[in-house]
């Protein structure tokens, strides 16, 4: 039985020991436990939301619309807009879970002030968190294609690699959501995320493709992580790969690293200096 | 000297323009109960999280069991267990859930905390409460699960900022019981507060602070001896006959204090005193002798009293 002191003390010669004590998962482990007790109502939500808007807008809408050009090819609406609501419906968990939920830890709870006390570092507690999400965003993504399959919604079975995908993007935006969360002092700070969120979601193409807009608003989109989320995914959903494929993988990655340089940096600013 | 486990010198931390620790010195020795008294922003606090390794100073030393925490923080905060003067308890999870992950964030094995949590919620006293959620509990539980969530990882030095601010005096006379065993054990303390007399009770030695520097130090009798009388007489006049009077008493012993609502005298022998103000047929409207306390050594140092 190793003692806390020699725990920390084995790793002090390791790079970046004062941020990054090796125990994200003990940050993971805690959330499992208070998932036992906590809501389940906006994991649930997070789950449903997608499949009601396949079902309104695939079944309903779609009846009106036909086929629509992908692309990538033309298929049936409900098959264009699946892909995009499985990437918005990873992209929404994982903000939820890395702003509000943040935000409550961080001001209200005062719970990162308590685990920072501890010989865990910055990097820990951001690392933690974001997996958390990013494990949200793949139960979602797995569940949305258990349920789209049999509807005959899956054009292939490279779709699987939408999974991967889907976690891919709620690491970018559980990341950047922590890095900007941890900056933000007070409720109406807050408000503005969803303010931006909204119309993000809505217009960034996962209904339809953004060739209907004009040029320069067509432009503006493609500067949206939404949007490359959105065509990531759709990308795989229909075994599709370009240099557009990269670009929105890159994009993500330079989205991950910034959020956990911005996050490790004022976390460390705000309780350890 | 015993062994020093703390140890500063010309400790300072500067915010800005405004200098919230102002060059102290001082030692906390292995075993010892250390006292950290002032009023509200004296600069205890910050003294606290500089030594928790949560907050870095901006010039002097500090030395803690051995390390400096800007090289070292991660291995000095696993010597630590840190009570925050705010309950900052996972509202999440159990009573013992909390005991639970708190360990974990210290690398502890399952096996070895779970033994140590029924340790733990015996000394809390809230084995009835294992698997209350936190909410549920009372401000003098949640102080008390605060203190046994901080021992879990078997630290050298306990860390308590303002432990009983805000509790009732039951709950209080509870947390100092806890507090003493702990003592007993060989644990060292470090409390900071602004109750003279929770530091009477629980520190072995104590400085006291104001603006940022320490005004004295010493053991509480210590400190008592030095900086006031064995005895204090308080009396009241009314407000208005306050005044009038001040000059007859000031006449009447070494040192007085004339505060908003009464006058104390300090002296050796109060009843003496009281009976030589009576047969000046100064009456007072209420008077009191008491023993001399770390408020009239504080307010001899500062010329203000702890709590404004």
């Amino acid at each position: 039985m190793k003692s806390a002191v020699e725990i920390a003390e084995a790793r002090a010669n390791r790079w970046g020991h004062q941020l990054y004590a090796g125990r994200a998962r003990a940050i993971l482990e805690r959330a499992f436990i208070a998932l036992r007790s906590s809501t389940w109502v906006p994991i649930v939500t997070g789950f449903i939301e997608p499949v009601l808007y396949l079902l309104a807008f695939g079944y309903g809408m779609g009846e009106l619309i036909g086929d629509v050009d992908s692309g990538r090819g033309t298929v049936d609406y409900a098959v264009f807009i699946a892909p995009g609501l499985l990437a918005t419906s990873a992209m929404n968990g994982a903000i939820y879970d890395s702003t509000w939920n943040v935000f409550f830890k961080l001001n209200e709870s005062k719970l990162y002030k308590g685990m920072l006390a501890t010989p865990l570092g910055p990097l820990d507690v951001a690392l933690g968190e974001i997996t958390w999400a990013l494990l949200r965003g793949l139960s979602y993504a797995i569940a949305f294609l258990a349920i789209t399959a049999p509807l005959g919604l899956v054009p292939g079975v490279s779709a699987i690699l939408a999974i991967p995908a889907a976690v891919f993007i709620a690491f970018g935006f559980a990341s950047f959501g922590m890095a900007i969360t941890s900056y933000f002092k007070t409720y109406q700070q807050m408000g503005m995320i969803n303010i931006v969120l909204l119309p993000m979601f809505l217009f960034s193409g996962s209904l339809y493709p953004i060739s209907v807009y004009p040029d320069w608003l067509e432009f503006l989109i493609q500067l949206f992580p939404s949007w490359h989320g959105i065509e990531l995914v759709r990308d795989l959903w229909f075994g599709y790969w370009d240099s557009g494929t990269l670009l929105h993988l890159g994009y993500f990655c330079v989205m991950i690293v910034t959020g956990l340089y911005f996050t490790t940096r004022r976390l460390r600013n705000l309780f350890m200096r | 000297m015993p062994e020093s486990l703390i140890s500063a010198r010309g400790l300072t931390k500067k915010y800005g323009d405004f200098t919230a620790v102002d060059a102290i010195d001082f030692d906390v020795a292995k075993g010892e109960s250390f006292g950290l008294l002032g009023p509200n922003g004296a600069g205890k606090s910050t003294t606290m999280r500089i030594i928790a390794a949560t907050s870095q100073r901006s010039s002097g030393t500090i030395s803690i069991l051995g390390r400096d925490p800007e090289e070292h923080g991660p291995q000095i905060r696993a010597h630590l267990g840190v009570v925050p003067q705010q309950d900052n308890l996972d509202g999440e999870l159990t009573v013992s859930e909390n005991l639970f992950i708190y360990g974990r964030y210290f690398g502890l094995s399952k096996k070895f905390i779970r033994n140590k949590i029924e340790e733990l919620l015996d000394f809390a006293q809230l084995q009835d409460k294992r698997d209350a959620k936190v909410e549920a509990l009372s401000g003098g539980m949640k102080r008390r699960l605060t203190i046994a969530r901080a021992l879990v990882s078997e630290p050298d030095i306990l860390m308590l900022d303002e432990p009983t601010t805000g509790l009732d005096p039951q709950a209080r006379h509870i947390l100092w019981d806890r507090l003493f065993r702990l003592k007993e054990t060989g644990v060292t303390l470090v409390i900071t507060t602004h109750f003279m007399d929770e530091a009477e009770q629980l520190c072995d030695r104590l400085v006291v602070m104001d603006k940022g520097k320490i005004m004295a130090e010493g053991s509480p009798l210590e400190l008592i001896k030095q900086y006031s009388t064995k005895e204090v007489l308080e009396v009241r006049f009314g407000s208005d006959r306050n005044k009038e009077v001040a000059p007859i008493l000031r006449e009447m012993c070494s040192r007085i204090e004339e505060l908003p609502d009464r006058i104390l005298m300090y002296v050796e022998d109060g009843e003496a005193l009281l009976e030589a103000i009576t047969a000046k047929k100064l009456h007072p409207t209420t008077s009191l002798v008491r023993r001399s306390s770390l408020e009239d050594v504080f307010l001899r140092l500062t010329g203000r009293s702890l709590i404004e």
